[in-house]
């Protein structure tokens, strides 16, 4: 561990203190914070913030969705049990990239059957909100079964007792799901949205496959690929990488103060 | 590499299966050594392609991969011509620029070896030479490599006063008209734009306006012609004059607001307005030479119409100075045969090859004399204006930092509707200064 993630981690913050350009090897030199004012003084900056978080916000609040209503289905489902959880399974077993790909040629206007399906004639991935679209819903398209599957498993974790004495006590469908079995939940779904969340918010393939980063969509992991790969500014791209870290385990922190008091009292019990 | 020769050997050698077929104890384990030693042998194979075990020195040319096949055929004939002493292979890089950069500076800067030979953009030559990635030319071969060049070529591949890079194919666009429409092209921007909203057609001029590289090509064309440039001569500090820098801006503005722009002008490359223009509907486009051949081969009754001026001045009686592009050919600074990768990337860059790759590839030539070759003007009847364009041709902001600078353009011009001239000098000097001290994020 220490070797493969203590020491390169520690190494990208060393290197985000300097300035340091593989093209200027000889102009390398302590700079303090001073990359990482220049990030956050950037309006690209908090431009692929902002585009993170939606794309973040808007695809892990339609997977929970979606994920619960194929996890009802595939608990449910009275025939072909396997069949519908194998099925429902597919997208998540497809390459990101492959999957990427596969939805920007469906949606281009002259190779695409979206078009001709709604009968429509735009550039989907030309306009902002419509790429915008695109990304979302092939993310929601790729990770649902995950969500799926995790919810599957809190699902069983529901004691039946339970519901059928709410269900003796008169309590219809509705209210045994939301009075009942959501709050019996309740780790799970922190589990599986913080494992989503994290996920979704390091988002680069698909973006980078899709638009790369054209019409506003520019994620901060590709911010970071810019600086990194692209202009070799080891010092700058460090101090994004370590900027996304720093979101990260605030997103975990979030996490883990709303959810937290449930999932660590599942442990104990 | 002695994996590789001993492999076969040390596996026969170790009995595998028993004479039932069945596999013994001792075999099992043997199966699995071999298994792993064919491994080995596979990953030495794959390492081992770059180098060879005999033969004259392999030499690996990173260019982009060319389709015609004029570029493999000239590495074909030098490698004829070199007698043994070497022998050039061909490394295919994606056709896109930036692709093609991202590949190549990853491995140059980790000094891979097996870049001996580079088809380097234009744009590339400081940044290259700045970070010890490419060779100086020595006098000698830099005087062959220069003489009887285009001048502007020359200096697209000179950096602090050194040669870098045997001067190979050059580029430049032309305005492309048609001449079932007017009697004469127009002369200035304006011109233009009254010719084209009197013919009333939505999308009459096409350009490039993708946030890219074409955006920043554009930009340097407009404000070159408006008598400015992005940077000061010593291109340390920034220069953007006030007065060229808005007359540029202006017409980027008046264009994408022309009633005879194309809806789709922000999403415009190359290529989109090419394809545009094959439609018929389009009167005027800006773009390279390419679209000569294609027009040619796609829609030949379009072609009959087809005609070509110099890109339209900015300001009435001062002719227009266009961006210049192109490949140039630089030795790797870490590569093993540096002497022999100079005579080759002279080889390449020769006459034979240049003509190959006008006639084949449509690349105009960077040897000024073939713009009077026949068989050369037979694929360029523009030859002339060519030659012309391109002896008065601009280059990109010739620094180091010529990928944050362009993208520092490209980025604070796009859309270019929303373009303030007035507001928008400023915020370019700014955007560019920052690119230029490597600061903020791009």
């Amino acid at each position: 561990m220490l070797v493969v993630t203590a020491y390169p981690m520690l190494y990208a913050l060393w290197l985000s203190l300097f300035r340091y350009d593989l093209r200027f090897p000889g102009e390398r030199r302590f700079v303090g914070l001073e990359n990482y004012l220049s990030v956050l003084s950037s309006e690209t900056w908090w431009q692929a913030l902002s585009n993170t978080l939606l794309i973040t916000v808007a695809s892990v609040s339609l997977e929970l969705l979606l994920g619960f209503v194929f996890a009802l289905v595939m608990q449910r489902a009275l025939i072909g049990r396997r069949l519908v959880r194998t099925a429902v399974l597919v997208p998540y077993g497809i390459i990101t990239v492959v999957a990427a790909m596969s939805w920007r040629f469906a949606f281009d206007p002259t190779t695409g059957f979206v078009n001709a399906l709604l009968g429509l004639e735009g550039a989907w991935l030309a306009q902002s909100g419509s790429a915008f679209f695109v990304i979302i819903q092939t993310e929601v398209w790729k990770t649902t079964p995950f969500m799926a599957l995790l919810l599957l498993a809190g699902l069983t974790l529901v004691p039946e007792d339970l519901l059928r004495a709410a269900r003796v006590d008169g309590a219809n469908a509705w209210q045994r799901f939301f009075r009942v079995t959501l709050p019996q939940m309740r780790p799970v779904i922190g589990v599986a949205l913080l494992f989503r969340t994290l996920d979704a918010f390091r988002i680069f393939d698909t973006v980078f496959v899709q638009t790369r980063g054209a019409q506003g969509t520019e994620t901060v992991s590709m911010v970071g690929y810019n600086a990194l790969i692209t202009r070799l500014n080891l010092g700058l791209g460090s101090a994004v990488s370590v900027l996304i870290f720093l979101c990260v385990l605030a997103i975990a922190a979030l996490y883990l103060k709303g959810f937290g008091s449930d999932m660590s009292r599942r442990e104990e019990s | 590499m002695h994996v590789r020769d001993n492999a076969p050997e040390n596996a026969d050698r170790f009995p595998v299966e028993n004479r039932v077929g069945r596999p013994v104890i001792s075999g099992r384990f043997d199966a699995v050594t071999r298994r792993f030693l064919a491994a080995l042998a596979l990953l030495g194979t794959l390492a081992g392609c770059a180098e060879q075990d005999e033969g004259p020195p392999l030499l690996r040319w990173y260019v982009f991969d060319e389709q015609s096949g004029a570029f493999a055929g000239a590495a074909r004939r030098c490698t004829e011509a070199a007698r043994g002493r070497y022998r050039i292979e061909m490394a295919a890089l994606p056709s896109d620029a930036d692709q093609q950069r991202e590949q190549l500076v990853r491995r140059l800067a980790a000094a891979d070896p097996d870049i001996d030979l580079i088809g380097m953009d234009v744009i590339w030559t400081g940044e290259f030479a700045e970070a010890g990635w490419v060779l100086p030319w020595p006098d000698k071969a830099a005087e062959r490599a220069r003489a009887g060049r285009l001048a502007s070529a020359i200096d697209s591949a000179t950096h602090a006063g050194r040669l870098w890079a045997a001067p190979f194919t050059t580029n430049t666009q032309l305005l492309w008209y048609r001449g079932d429409r007017m009697t004469a092209s127009p002369k200035t921007w304006d011109e233009m734009f009254a010719l084209a909203e009197r013919l009333g057609e939505r999308g009459a001029i096409q350009a490039q306006g993708e946030r890219y590289e074409g955006l920043t090509v554009f930009f340097v064309s407009l404000l070159a012609s408006a008598g400015g440039s992005v940077l000061a001569p010593d291109g340390l500090s920034v220069s953007l004059e006030e007065a060229p820098t808005r007359r540029a801006l202006e017409v980027m503005r008046r264009l994408a607001h022309s009633p005879a722009a194309d809806p789709a002008l922000s999403n415009a490359r190359e290529d989109q307005t090419r394809l545009a223009f094959e439609t018929g509907k389009p009167s005027f486009m800006l773009n390279y030479t390419y679209v000569w051949p294609s027009a040619h081969a796609n829609v030949p009754e379009l072609a009959r119409q087809m005609r070509w001026a110099r890109w339209p001045a900015v300001i009435a009686g001062r002719p227009s100075r266009v961006t210049l592009g192109g490949v140039n050919l630089a030795v790797g600074a870490h590569s093993r045969h540096p002497d022999l990768a100079f005579e080759a990337a002279t080889c390449l860059a020769a006459e034979p090859n240049q003509r190959q790759a006008a006639t084949l590839g449509g690349l105009p030539p960077t040897i000024a004399a073939l713009y009077d070759d026949a068989e050369v003007r037979a694929t360029f009847p523009f030859a002339d204006l060519l030659r012309e364009t391109l002896r008065d041709a601009v280059q990109r902001p010739q620094t180091p930092l010529n990928a944050d600078v362009s993208l520092a353009i490209s980025h604070t011009l796009h859309p270019m509707r929303d373009i303030d001239p007035v507001a928008d000098v400023a915020r370019l000097r700014k955007a560019v200064g920052r690119a230029l001290r490597s600061e903020g994020l791009l």
